[in-house]
């Protein structure tokens, strides 16, 4: 399970560690609510990465038509693309919403709640949190 | 045959009725291989002791006994399990192939349409982002596996939780849990007694993947806060998903990470091996005691055919022609055809 130790092979850590940060990046693309700029992206990502890795990343993923590109001041800004995705997306919300036996092999991040189920959460969060966790975004 | 042969079914009452209350006490992984070793093996004692069951029935039939040259009163006399016993078992027998056949052949369905589904989701990352508001996350298994989260999710968790939920979802990835849903859904078809154990199967693979995601991240309150704004915005979307939702699941998960790591202890897991040792055993031993009634009763339809015929029954123990009487010992002895 811990990939990244020894008894991997190098080249088999190092793919899927690059794999890693591209997901990384692109979550925090499609979280943000407008483009990036590569110190953003920088900033948003957990770790101490390179800024260079970061850039590598943003370019790699521009060649794969994941990101577009703008220039803005002395750099460029990024942001996902949007609309390629659209007609999986309708799919799998249609899938979702509707309910079918295929969601079986799903594993869903997590499950729905009952009021009790709510109440109790916002508990558990707020105490360990020290602030409210309905607050959030 | 007595008892043992009834041993596996009381296993499976054991397992179905101890694993919900004792998974979550363990570390989610070995409690995840126990579950699925447990569920294997109990399901297959289940077939086995049906199987012997609804075989002791048949062999009274004269048309079968006919067939198998051996003596039907012998075998009424050796055996004690009533014929109602024997066409009950023999029914649920049936019900529990049926079962794990229709099940099977939807399980494969779906994995290969989760496979198809991996290849069309747009680009070839590890990571999917649907444009869609509502909050959805999941693995979908395939080759490679992808995550599947959309946008809506991504923006109500934090920085750090959402590293959390490509970790989680990665685990989940990485160990093949979808082979673990498999066996289990397989199991509970086989036998619906099953069923909670599958239940509880589904909610120690999540925990597995949040303690990883734990690992990870190095901080369990992070992956703790990601889980709880994730069902929390689930909850708050307008059109709530009409799962079957395995209520109160989120909670549980939210305060084990929100507590130490749980620790690794060995002895129940240990304690259950031996169960399931018992299980096969006892299985082992109606199997070979049933062996011997059908030897004995093959002996008896042989000597009572010699008599007929006016042969002297052979009084000499090696080399007679019926073979020796397999009541004599007991024990998994050399009588095998």
């Amino acid at each position: 399970m811990r990939d990244r130790k020894i008894g991997e092979s190098g080249e088999t850590s190092g793919r899927r560690a690059r794999g890693e940060l591209e997901s990384g990046v692109l979550a925090a693309l499609w979280a943000a609510s407008g483009p990036l700029t590569a110190r953003q992206v920088q900033e948003r990502l957990p770790g101490d990465l390179a800024y260079t890795t970061v850039l590598t990343i943003l370019s790699r993923l521009h060649d794969k038509n994941t990101l577009v590109r703008h220039r803005a001041g002395r750099g460029h800004v990024y942001a996902p693309v949007r609309d390629e995705a659209s007609d999986t997306a309708q799919r799998m919300h249609t899938l979702l919403e509707r309910g079918s036996d295929r969601e079986a092999v799903l594993t869903r991040f997590v499950s729905e709640l009952s009021e009790q189920d709510e109440q109790l959460l916002y508990r558990l969060l707020g105490e360990h949190d020290g602030h409210p966790a309905d607050e959030g975004p | 045959m007595t008892v043992s042969v009834y041993v596996p079914f009381v296993v499976t009452v054991v397992l179905a009725a101890l694993a919900p209350r004792l998974a979550g006490r363990f570390a989610p992984r070995p409690a995840a291989w126990a579950l699925a070793g447990g569920s294997l093996v109990t399901a297959l004692g289940w077939l086995g002791s049906l199987a012997l069951l609804a075989f002791t029935g048949l062999a009274q039939i004269p048309e079968v006994a006919r067939e198998g040259r051996w003596s039907v009163t012998a075998v009424r006399a050796d055996d004690p399990v009533y014929l109602t016993v024997s066409a009950i078992a023999a029914v649920t027998l049936l019900a529990s192939l049926t079962g794990l056949a229709v099940s099977a052949a939807r399980q494969v369905r779906h994995l290969l349409w989760a496979r198809r589904e991996c290849a069309r989701l747009p680009g070839d990352l590890e990571l999917a982002v649907l444009d869609d508001a509502s909050p959805h996350a999941f693995a979908l298994p395939g080759a490679p596996g992808r995550i599947v989260v959309s946008h809506g999710m991504l923006r109500c968790l934090g920085d750090a939780e959402r590293e959390a939920l490509l970790a989680h979802e990665r685990a989940h990835l990485r160990a093949r849990h979808h082979l673990f849903q498999t066996a289990w859904r397989l199991t509970a078809a086989v036998c619906p007694l099953l069923r909670p154990v599958a239940e509880t199967g589904g909610f120690v693979l999540e925990r597995w993947a949040d303690e990883e995601a734990a690992a990870r991240l190095g901080d369990r309150r992070v992956v703790a806060r990601a889980v709880g704004r994730a069902a929390l915005a689930s909850a708050k979307a307008p059109e709530r998903a009409t799962l079957a939702a395995t209520g109160g699941a989120v909670p549980q998960r939210v305060r084990a990470l929100l507590a130490p790591p749980p620790p690794r202890r060995a002895l129940p897991l240990v304690a259950g091996a031996a169960l399931l040792a018992v299980s096969c055993a006892s299985l082992a031993e109606a199997a070979s005691d049933s062996e011997h009634m059908i030897d004995g009763a093959q002996f008896v339809a042989c000597v009572t055919a010699l008599r007929d015929t006016g042969t002297p029954v052979p009084p000499p123990p090696g080399h007679a022609p019926c073979g020796h009487p397999p009541r004599d010992h007991h024990g998994p002895g050399p009588h095998r055809h």
